[in-house]
């Protein structure tokens, strides 16, 4: 407002640069530092160079078992959260009624969200003799071994986030519901059905939240911890033994704080990357209105 | 005539009976879509459902009845969860929660609405950058700047306190919330703020009388966010604490997991109940505090 000194601003935005710089900043510095160092919190941290890196890619069997179940993991959960969350929302937008209620029933699991209580819940209904497999012995089917077989275990914690799709739910029917609705009935006149007026004006219109949902997700799903932490506390056999996990007990547990910043700094780089690739590839296939490149 | 009276009638007929097929199809076709949100409630809802009718249950009965209603309701498993197995009650776990949760709320949300109000009402040099930086933050994976976070609190003399826990927040900490206010800002017009400002307001009085009051619903959602998020966190309490008689709820029931001797299911299973109340009803009182909330950061952004 005119004036002011050109500097009013910065004493507002003051608080968020000191936090940035004392709580985020300098720790994102420190940690790409501590990645190269052996530091084990008894003596100050011992340059090392690369070690820790090549002990990682080289020596470290528990670092790529690691990797690949958090890559696994993170594949197999995204994806099908997206797919699940648009799905249901396409449902909800249909001029239905009681579509509060189904909004609101479906958002409950999102708001516990990472709750431990819900971990426990987890535990308790995927026992072997717990609610889950006695739903499908009252069906005639076979029980299942959802925590002690290593190629299920996985897939118990996805299912534990995919229950929680309800966030990206709600993101995604608001842009629904945001769609022109002239758009549809120019589509309906010419002729056009409702897989392919899905396909050519939902989609490409909807496009900006499909990729902010996928980078949230995303960045989100390669974090986990609670989950596996509570659940099957990284068994068995480590089938759920994510990154973070390894993070936290290589850094709080062992006091290992060089070799786990590096770990943390490998999976920083992937998510990176996955992110760059998204956004650099979003000009190809996110329709921004009153964009004139698409 | 004839002739021309069937030719006027037909295309009506057959309209009419499309329209009843279209009517009956649509019937259908909203009966299959009531069926499957009904069905998806239903699987989203029961697990919910049956962890409240489980902690009421006898140890021997949770396991063997997948219903709903218990056969012989006990209050067991709240009396003897509550007690633990340490020398504190649920009691201080919930103290403990409620002493993060009220200095972490109100520091985010007086930081956040300053920020927010410098960033969407000000110009300023390096304003570019530091907004770039919020959207980097927005992004960046804390996993990556926690173990330096932890060594500072330790040179701190932090350790085993709550103030690791809120004192970012303070900071304008969560980059999400100062965005969703910044976004919900550019969206009010400033008339009311340059009328208070020709009648001699300086900003701060223009921020905390005109901009705070409109700012209001918005400052709400963030602070239902950062209730629930806080009432959630796991890692961060699990990182910072480590006395018992300091544990939030998050952690006191991982420590009941752990403790709990074998086969005394229901005292975890009623104590994971209470430890969803708080945020339950919270929700249900605010709900479309929340819904807003999240299509606003989300879709505007």
């Amino acid at each position: 407002m005119g004036g002011d000194s050109r500097y009013l601003g910065l004493a507002y935005v003051a608080p968020y640069v000191a936090g940035l710089l004392i709580f985020t900043a300098i720790p994102f510095v420190a940690s790409f530092y501590l990645s190269f160092t052996d530091y084990n919190l008894m003596r100050s941290p011992q340059w090392s160079g690369l070690d820790n890196y090549t002990q990682l890619f080289t020596r470290d069997r528990t670092f790529r078992k690691s990797l690949s179940v958090t890559l696994l993991y993170v594949f197999m959960t995204v994806p099908l959260k997206l797919v699940f969350a648009l799905f249901i929302a396409y449902i909800l937008n249909y001029r239905l009624k009681f579509i509060n209620f189904f909004r609101t029933a479906y958002y409950v699991p999102s708001i516990l969200g990472g709750s431990i209580a819900v971990a426990v819940l987890w535990r308790y209904i995927f026992a072997d003799s717990g609610l889950v497999n006695m739903a499908i012995t009252a069906f005639g089917g076979e029980p299942v071994n959802w925590f002690g077989d290593p190629s299920n275990a996985l897939f118990t914690i996805t299912l534990l986030r995919l229950w929680q799709f309800g966030s990206a739910m709600v993101i995604f029917l608001a842009a629904l519901q945001s769609i022109d609705k002239t758009l549809y009935e120019a589509a309906a006149i010419d002729g056009a059905g409702k897989w392919h007026t899905f396909v050519y004006i939902t989609l490409p219109l909807i496009t900006p939240v499909i990729f902010f949902n996928l980078i949230m997700q995303m960045v989100q799903a390669f974090q986990e911890f609670n989950g596996p932490y509570v659940i099957t506390e990284g068994g068995p056999l480590k089938s759920t033994y994510l990154l973070p996990l390894y993070i936290y007990e290589e850094a709080f547990k062992k006091f290992d704080m060089g070799y786990a910043s590096a770990i943390a700094w490998v999976l920083f780089a992937i998510i990176m990357v996955l992110t760059l690739i998204a956004f650099w590839s979003s000009r190809h296939w996110v329709y921004y209105a009153g964009d004139k490149r698409s | 005539m004839a002739e021309q009276i069937t030719v006027r009638t037909t295309p009506e007929l057959e309209s009419a009976r499309t329209l009843a097929e279209g009517r009956r199809m649509h019937a259908i076709s909203s009966a299959v879509r009531y069926a499957l949100l009904a069905g998806v409630g239903f699987l989203m809802l029961y697990p919910l459902v049956w962890l409240i009718g489980a902690s009421f249950k006898t140890n021997t009965e949770i396991f063997a009845n997948p219903g709903f209603i218990p056969s012989e309701p006990t209050l067991n498993g709240y009396i003897q969860g509550w007690k633990t197995s340490t020398p504190y009650t649920f009691a201080t776990f919930f103290w403990n929660t409620f002493l993060i949760i009220l200095p972490k709320t109100i520091g985010t949300a007086i930081s956040c609405a300053a920020v927010a109000y410098g960033f969407a009402r000000f110009e300023f040099p390096g304003k570019r950058i530091l907004f770039a930086t919020l959207i980097a933050t927005l992004l960046l994976p804390n996993v990556v700047t926690r173990i330096p976070q932890y060594l500072l609190f330790r040179d701190l003399g932090w350790l085993d306190t709550f103030l690791p826990l809120w004192v970012p927040s303070a900071f304008a900490g969560d980059a999400f919330f100062v965005f969703m206010l910044i976004q919900f800002l550019r969206a009010i017009p400033r008339d009311m703020e340059e009328a208070a400002r020709v009648d001699g307001a300086n900003t701060l009085q223009t921020l905390i009388y005109i901009v705070v009051p409109m700012l209001a619903p918005a400052l709400i959602s963030v602070c239902l966010f950062q209730f629930m998020w806080t009432m959630n966190d796991f890692l961060g309490p699990l990182i910072y604490l480590s006395s018992v008689d300091k544990y939030p709820v998050s952690l006191a029931l991982k420590l009941s997991i752990d403790t709990t001797e074998a086969f005394q299911w229901n005292r975890i299973l009623a104590m994971s109940v209470l430890a969803l109340v708080p945020a339950l009803t919270v929700f249900f009182l605010a709900q479309k505090y929340f819904i807003e909330g999240i299509s606003t950061g989300g879709v505007k952004g």
